[in-house]
């Protein structure tokens, strides 16, 4: 590397301006929208949660979704691969579309919603199966048994996931056998292997250590190359180091929505400026 | 829930800063007054003084870096502490500048006066009120105060050219005065200097309030 840039010498200023500048401008740029919200509304019974929602989250970008507790991010991010209907007495209003796909139409499958739209939560949850059986279950229950498919496709998702090289000895053992970090990385493995469009995340590393944290930001800044990236967080820092975007929620409302550096150097909205200052709890 | 701790931290920093600006400001007082008075003792004051400036520079930075790392500022916060990083390098140098006025001044003391004063004290007026008006800027967080400091920066210029020209004028007439004229040339544009690092700060506080990065484009800063 050294002996490049003695004898690039006289040019080395230029090529580092023009790849600095290069690097800004795709961080800058704005990609297709990938899920588009319109004015959509939530109550659970009398209980209206989420009030005139729309923004639209882009493609293969990672967009953070913050504000305090009860705010409605998390009751957001379960209305993309609508997990909301597993609760009784819910009420949906307004359009989300993934990929021009209507969530809410009637005629939509919702378990190919979920298949397109994976998830991880916050508190990891493999399967008490082998780790292969965990990675490979969605692909079972899609009726594929061949074993060459699963095999591929169960490396592809632990590489993808930064867990084949730990595991690849042992994927005969159980899922659960792993330390918290690996659990969480085995369950996005688990959603990849699907070959999502989209991965929502609800506080993926608040059960773990800052290790094993880091090395899920690490991942994302990986994943986000492929898939589309939703990200609920409280870790204020978490969020200004891993999205391309933030959304700041509160008493669910959308307040503000917008580059991520802006949000946290220059936020426009007081209320923002408050919340990630911490002059309000 | 307010952030007690960590409003103490900042106010204690704000009045290090202050504390700083306010002996800044007396020491390039003293180095004028040492200049239009003719007083060597006061020249020699400002200049071994500057040690009580350079601890309070490095305290100041140091603080900063403590509160980065330890309470991870955002948003006005960040750019408070940044702002503070940066204000406290042209405090310093404006203190560095007064420093440099007062040995010029050393240097012209063993001969007589060369010629009434009237450019150079009109220019250390404007920088000192600059000076002091950029820092109120900051403790007041008025950006429009920062905007008129910054409008005053072409005046201190200007008379630095005229000081400049008048003094060739007699450089080019009697090779005697060469001496006096010199040092009078460096002390208007050690003044100059000043008034630089006054519009440097009001900037700053530019951008500490409005999140708005001016700096070479003043135009812009007075189209809000």
């Amino acid at each position: 590397m050294s002996q490049d840039l003695k004898t690039a010498a006289p040019d080395t200023g230029l090529r580092i301006r023009t790849e600095v500048k290069a690097q800004d401008a795709s961080a800058a740029e704005v990609r297709e929208p990938d899920i588009v919200i319109e004015k959509l509304n939530l109550a659970y019974g009398e209980n209206h949660v989420l009030h005139d929602i729309s923004m639209a989250i882009e493609d293969r970008r990672v967009t953070a979704l913050i504000g305090p507790s009860g705010c409605g991010k998390s009751t957001l991010i379960r209305c993309i691969n609508r997990m909301n209907d597993l609760i009784d007495d819910v009420k949906v209003w307004g359009t989300l579309r993934v990929k021009g796909l209507d969530i809410n139409a009637r005629s939509t499958d919702v378990i190919e919603v979920r298949r397109r739209v994976g998830m991880v939560f916050q508190k990891s949850n493999p399967f008490p199966k082998s780790i292969y059986e965990n990675v490979v279950y969605g692909l079972r229950i899609a009726g594929i048994n061949d074993k060459a498919t699963l095999d591929e496709a169960c490396e592809r998702s632990l590489r993808g996931a930064a867990l084949w090289d730990e595991v690849k000895e042992r994927l005969g053992e159980s899922g659960l056998g792993l330390s918290g970090g690996q659990m969480q990385r085995l369950c996005i493995a688990r959603a990849i292997a699907v070959e999502p469009e989209v991965l929502l995340m609800d506080e993926p590393c608040s059960a773990l250590d800052p290790i094993a944290t880091l090395k899920i930001e690490e991942l994302i800044y990986q994943l986000k190359e492929q898939y589309t990236i939703v990200i609920v967080t409280h870790n204020l820092q978490q969020a200004a180091r891993v999205s391309d975007r933030t959304a700041f929620f509160w008493l669910g409302r959308l307040v503000e929505y917008g580059n991520t550096p802006d949000i946290f150097t220059k936020p426009k909205d007081k209320l923002t400026e408050d919340y990630i200052t911490g002059r309000f709890g | 829930m307010e952030r007690h701790h960590f409003e103490e931290e900042l106010q204690a920093l704000k009045n290090r800063l202050l504390t700083m600006g306010a002996l800044v400001e007396e020491r390039v007082h003293q180095a004028v007054r040492a200049l239009i008075d003719r007083r060597q003792e006061e020249a020699e004051r400002v200049i071994v003084s500057d040690k009580e400036v350079n601890d309070l520079q490095i305290d100041v930075d140091d603080r900063c870096l403590k509160l980065l790392a330890t309470q991870t500022p955002l948003a006005g916060d960040l750019r408070l502490i940044t702002a503070a990083m940066k204000i406290n390098a042209d405090l310093e140098r404006i203190g560095d500048q007064a420093v440099n006025v007062a040995e010029n001044v050393l240097k012209l003391l063993p001969q007589p006066p060369l010629k009434p004063l009237i450019d150079i004290p009109r220019m250390a007026e404007l920088a000192q009120q600059m000076t002091r008006d950029a820092l109120d800027s900051f403790v007041r967080k008025d950006a429009d105060l920062a905007r008129d400091v910054l409008k005053r920066d072409d005046e201190v210029d200007n008379l630095k050219d005229q000081v400049f020209r008048e003094l060739l004028t007699y450089m080019m007439a009697d090779p005697g005065t060469i001496q006096r004229a010199l040092a009078l040339i460096l002390i208007s544009r050690n003044i100059e200097r000043i008034a630089d690092h006054a519009t440097n700060i009001a900037e700053d506080v530019i951008f500490l309030v409005e999140a708005k990065d001016v700096r070479h484009h003043h135009q812009e800063a007075e189209a809000k």
